[in-house]
């Protein structure tokens, strides 16, 4: 193998691990909801897509590891990495807040994974290709229902009108940085392997401004901008995260069920 | 032999029924199985493929392949007319039975009650007991039923 391909390879995992991180750790925040939901419903779809992003999280990790080799599994992705290993987007690590906030989160994120996977779908690569077509069924099934709620919940009644506001505007400033790529995701840009999210911004904003817009809501034009997830340096949220996800795994190696 | 083999959270499906099973080859003394997902996050996958394993191994194989493939990804055509049936009669609406409904989203009524048979039914929520499922009630028996979303 050239150096080229080799350091290719190398990109090409770390890639894949930040994907699984993006969903893992999303998919973490929305299993808090497992036995809180609002009504048994609503229980149960949150943990439905919980589910779908841990699935994804799993097809990328193990994907990660088939290429790492030395005997890897998606386990050492997920349960022995600190925190600073981690690359997810800071928008996934942030505290599951309250009902509005969980739904204006997922709302964001939805409209972008619907772009996100349409584009990786074309991806010169088989495995992370045929993860996005399998992802995009669940996630315009996902988005939805975020939309029907956050129209409900933004043209509802004062209250909620108000909690749906302050979550979009507390969480703008964390969807900057989704849209944003490094030099390792450039190289692979360039490789026709990962997805240049910067070209559906646009797109993005528009989609997201019509729902809110139509939920009489306020699209934020505030600046300010929190990155830092692909580099590793995170809220002070995620380590709480990972202590919970990581103990059990931690504290008996290797134990089966 | 592996049409005994069900889905663990539907058991009167076989996984061959279900579009689960994809293929079964032999290779020299070595039978290779496909399976694919039906849903990222299914945990009834992981019990799938035990089964089919211990089905293979009481079966008297001992050398043997279960591989999973992620492409083309697992869609609910794959269903068999037979498993559709089966479904029906075990109180699950198939996807074909959303009534006058075309495109893969799941309608907010008139999926046919696998109960009584009324088409008078309406979504409670898009999302079931398993991922695979959405909630529905009948307007006209009163019963709840799971509809299979089409995907």
């Amino acid at each position: 193998m050239t150096t080229a391909t080799t350091e290719l390879k190398q990109d090409l995992i770390d890639y894949a691990a930040r994907l699984g991180d993006d969903a893992i750790v999303l998919g973490h925040r929305l299993s808090e909801w497992t036995s809180k939901g609002p009504f048994l419903e609503e229980d149960i779809a949150l943990s439905n897509v919980a589910l779908d992003y841990i699935g994804r999280a799993r097809m990328y990790y193990t994907y990660a590891a088939e290429l790492s080799g030395n005997g890897k599994t998606e386990d050492d992705f997920a349960y022995l990495r600190d925190e600073r290993q981690f690359q997810n987007h800071l928008i996934n690590e942030l505290p599951r807040g309250d009902f509005a906030y969980t739904i204006a989160r997922q709302l964001f994120l939805d409209v972008y994974h619907t772009h996100y996977l349409a584009a990786l779908k074309n991806t010169t690569d088989e495995t992370l290709a045929a993860i996005a077509a399998k992802g995009i069924k669940e996630t315009r099934y996902h988005l939805r229902r975020s939309t029907d709620w956050t129209l409900r919940l933004g043209d509802g009644t004062a209250e909620s009108h108000q909690r749906m506001q302050t979550a979009i505007d507390d969480l703008w400033g964390y969807t900057h940085e989704i849209f944003e790529h490094d030099e390792l995701e450039q190289r692979l840009i360039e490789a026709g392997v990962a997805v240049d999210a910067s070209s559906f911004k646009a797109q993005w904003l528009a989609d997201v401004k019509a729902v809110l817009e139509e939920a009489t809501l306020t699209v934020p034009d505030a600046e300010w901008a929190v990155r830092g997830g692909r580099e590793g340096y995170h809220t002070e949220n995620l380590g709480h995260l990972l202590t919970e996800m990581q103990f059990l795994h931690r504290a008996y190696p290797n134990s089966k069920w | 032999m592996l049409d005994e083999v069900k889905d663990p959270e539907i058991p009167v499906l076989s996984l061959w029924d279900m579009g689960v099973l994809r293929d079964v080859q032999r290779e020299g003394n070595q039978v290779l199985v496909t399976i694919t997902p039906t849903y990222s996050g299914c945990p009834a996958m992981d019990v799938m493929r035990e089964d089919i394993e211990a089905a293979l191994r009481a079966g008297g194989f001992e050398d043997f392949v279960v591989k999973t493939a992620l492409s083309p990804a697992w869609t609910t055509d794959w269903m068999t007319d037979k498993g559709r049936a089966q479904l029906r009669g075990y109180g699950i609406a198939p996807p074909d039975d959303a009534v006058d409904h075309e495109g893969r989203e799941t309608p907010e009524s008139k999926v046919r009650c696998p109960h009584c048979g009324s088409v008078h039914t309406q979504r409670v929520s898009e999302f079931g007991s398993t991922a695979c499922k959405a909630l529905f009630q009948c307007n006209d028996c009163s019963e709840p039923f799971d509809y299979f979303k089409n995907i």
